[in-house]
């Protein structure tokens, strides 16, 4: 019930942010996740934060999430 | 000096086109639809068959096999990353007569327009057509314009038909499919129908991805003089790589197995597909040939489909696994894991999903 | 990754205990499709049986609040906005996709914010968002109701379906026929809720729960833990998805949503009703409400006949145990939501397994 991708945010605008992922960019909305800052990984559904990533986590599971962030 | 009685004198139409928005005169006809015609659309597609403006264009068929196709384009939006409405329909043309081993030779272009849709976008797409002629080698030599009121049709739809002349002694068809068969693909899946949803105003995706709509009867051209073992052609379309893989499995009571790792899809490709939870799989394709080919050749029919402009990222992506007895198509993944599932007909169209 | 899993599918050998079979459920429809997808049935020890379950928020609607909403796109003249997963779901006569093609104003989006400021530039029409999905989805509907009332925007309403999690859990942990051994746990609705809402499972019930990501390593790694849980029988509710999930959610979400809704009873499709398992918007927020501003006579809405739906959203039946499945249900003749919704249990068995049936 939860399709939803990782993605790093590349710029801020208010409540909106683009965030990349996979080398696609997208507008979404980040007034879930307030405290989000530049550089950080965010999950996107529906074109919505819905949590920040913890980076150490993300960073260690190699193959998987690696090629959306880079 | 003595004038040249036999000289014949070619009337140059010097006439420009000069209205800024297409009318129903344009289609009634009379005078407008002459000038449409002769001012504007022989300007760009003109040839020595075309520009006679014969009821039918008359062509020699030297005792050949004649390909014949035929397909409508009523794509939205009519300009798109990578091409337009109308290099997509010349495009669809030549590739479906492509797949019979032939050369495409000559095409026939009807439009129908849109009341209100501007000269210059007519223009661009008559541009389009041009560079995808003038590359290939193939004419239009009949065409049809007719003219409809404001909101009838969505500014512009083409349907194209064509034929070619199929070599003596080259039979390339699904019935030919045989075990053991290699299957290869001229690079990445799914690129055109990414490239129409990231720039639907609804999406509004940025990224670099373009459609791969090309013409592949120059790449064509460049495999059958090397292997006389080339046993199918089919160009990937609006199901996907895997719709017409399960349709070729239909038609030659054969099963495939594709290997997933194998499978090209460009990275941005795959960024939209994983945002709206679609599957590359079923996404549209424009520029992608699927070729079949036994094993022994499979090599040196690779190295050929590199070489041309629109192969250079072909691979090998999988097999012919087996006869069938059913009348339904079997094709299977190996997914990167290892498993097997099957690869089905899709029956309605993907819908962007949060589920 | 692929020796990871190998590894890991080597462990999973070593577990299995001679006697049961593991029933496992995984709640999540995006674990149902993840599984299919990738064959992990094929990887894993015949006796961990994965059964699927009622987290596939289309597929629970009940085809009263379908037949309810296509009863207002009959009647009113509105612009109706809906996840894609929506569209083609059976009601008992119609579906959205038919009420398009007969003429309605309907629309897929993919962010409930489009459907928002479609209204916002479109003062003159009346919009309805269609508002389905479980934990992970409903704070972005809160936001956006929030949004619309500070705006004061007067043409947006939302079609509410939502549902929540646990409390389904709960209600399948208190049915006797269903027989559960760990669960699968959702990872995007733990994203917002955390893993409390899940440690009455471990501590009322005794049953094992991990919350899962959505790769198939994740899915694997945490079959690993569920078995290691089973064999040192010490249930909890453990984290494998760590990256995304933390142990208090996101509470920023979790407070909008309760500002925004508050719990009622629920019908869920296939499980009957489910009490607190609902939300109803709050009183200050009930002007956003399309069922009350768009009121519509009652509709008389019937189960098709032999659809077996609710068993196999039970995690009772599999899908080719249905007497319908596959003979006359099929994706292009869905009788039931588990066929339609690409999520669904039937729809991931056709689509990705049926060669083996």
């Amino acid at each position: 019930m939860c399709l939803a991708i990782p993605a790093k945010i590349i710029r801020i605008n208010k409540n909106k942010a683009e965030v990349k992922s996979m080398g696609v960019s997208k507008e979404i909305d980040i007034s879930l996740v307030p405290s989000v800052s530049v550089g950080d990984f965010v999950i996107v559904h529906a074109g919505f934060a819905i949590q920040i990533l913890n980076k150490e986590d993300v960073l260690a599971i190699n193959s998987y999430w690696k090629e959306y962030l880079k | 000096m003595e004038p040249n009685k036999n000289k014949k004198i070619k009337k140059k139409n010097n006439k420009t086109f000069k209205d800024k928005i297409i009318q129903l005169s344009h289609g009634d006809g009379g005078f407008k639809t002459s000038e449409l015609i002769s001012n504007l659309i022989l300007k760009y597609l003109g040839n020595d068959t075309l520009n006679k403006l014969m009821d039918s264009a008359v062509i020699n068929g030297n005792n050949k096999k004649i390909a014949f196709t035929t397909d409508s384009f009523v794509v939205n939006p009519i300009f798109f990353p990578g091409g337009d409405i109308g290099k997509l329909s010349v495009c669809g043309t030549i590739n479906d007569l492509a797949t019979s081993g032939c050369t495409p030779s000559a095409l026939s272009l009807s439009f129908i327009l849109e009341e209100g849709l501007p000269v210059k976008d007519l223009i661009k797409i008559l541009s389009s057509i041009k560079k995808v002629l003038k590359e290939t080698g193939a004419r239009v030599v009949t065409g049809d314009t007719k003219v409809v009121e404001r909101g009838i049709a969505d500014k512009i739809y083409i349907n194209t038909s064509g034929i070619g002349f199929i070599p003596d002694k080259m039979d390339i068809s699904p019935y030919k499919i045989k075990e053991g068969d290699d299957i290869l693909i001229n690079g990445g899946i799914a690129e055109h129908g990414a490239a129409i949803l990231g720039k639907r105003k609804e999406f509004n995706f940025k990224s670099g991805i373009k459609s791969d709509c090309a013409p592949l009867s120059l790449l064509v051209n460049d495999i059958t003089p090397v292997s006389s073992n080339i046993h199918a052609l089919r160009d990937a379309t609006r199901g996907g790589l895997a719709s017409v893989l399960f349709e070729l499995s239909e038609a030659s009571h054969t099963s495939f197995e594709i290997y997933e790792d194998k499978i090209p899809v460009k990275k941005e490709v795959r960024g939209i597909c994983e945002f709206l939870g679609l599957d590359p799989l079923y996404m549209a394709n424009e520029g992608k040939m699927i070729v079949f080919v036994d094993k022994k050749d499979s090599e040196i029919v690779l190295n050929a489909m590199k070489k041309n402009k629109y192969g250079k990222d072909s691979c090998i992506i999988g097999r012919v696994s087996g006869k069938i007895n059913g009348e339904r198509g079997r094709v299977f993944l190996i997914t990167k894991l290892g498993t097997r599932r099957i690869l089905d007909l899709q029956y309605s169209e993907q819908l962007p999903r949060i589920c | 990754m692929i020796n990871d899993i190998q590894e890991i599918i080597q462990s999973l050998n070593n577990y299995v205990l001679a006697e049961n079979l593991v029933n496992i459920m995984e709640v999540c429809g995006t674990h149902t499709m993840s599984i299919s997808r990738h064959g992990i049935r094929q990887l894993i020890p015949e006796k961990i049986n994965l059964i699927s379950g009622p987290g596939c928020p289309v597929c629970v609607t009940s085809a009263n609040d379908i037949d309810i909403l296509l009863e207002i796109v009959d009647r009113y003249d509105v612009t109706v906005f809906t996840f894609g997963d929506m569209l083609r779901v059976p009601g008992t006569r119609s579906s959205l996709y038919t009420k398009k093609s007969e003429g309605r104003d309907i629309n897929i989006c993919y962010s409930p914010a489009d459907a928002l400021d479609f209204a916002i530039k479109n003062p003159q029409r009346n919009v309805i968002f269609v508002a389905i999905g479980f934990e992970t989805t409903i704070p972005l509907t809160s936001v956006i109701v929030k949004r619309a009332r500070q705006k004061k925007i007067s043409n947006f309403y939302i079609y509410n379906t939502h549902k929540l999690i646990p409390e389904a859990l709960e209600s399948l942990l208190n049915n006797k026929n269903v027989k559960i051994d760990a669960f699968l746990c959702p990872g995007h609705v733990s994203a917002i809720i955390g893993s409390r809402p899940y440690n009455f499972i471990a501590k009322k019930y005794h049953i094992p729960c991990v919350i899962s990501g959505f790769e198939p390593y994740d899915i694997l790694e945490s079959i690993i833990m569920i078995m290691d849980q089973i064999q040192r029988k010490k249930p909890y509710v453990e984290n494998q998805y760590r990256r995304v999930v933390r142990e208090e959610g996101n509470p920023e979400a979790v407070k909008l949503i309760n500002e925004v809704f508050e719990k009622v009873d629920s019908n869920w499709r296939g499980l009957g009703i489910i009490s607190n398992s609902g939300l109803r918007l709050r009183e200050k927020f009930l002007k956003f409400d399309a069922k009350i501003n768009f009121p519509v006579k009652k509709v008389i809405s019937r189960e098709p006949p032999g659809c077996e739906c609710g068993d196999v959203l039970k995690g009772l039946k599999k899908p080719y145990e249905c007497r319908l499945f596959s003979r006359v249900c099929k994706p292009e003749n869905p009788i039931g939501p588990c066929m339609v919704s690409s999520e669904g249990s039937c729809a991931a068995y056709y689509k990705y397994e049926k060669e083996k049936l």
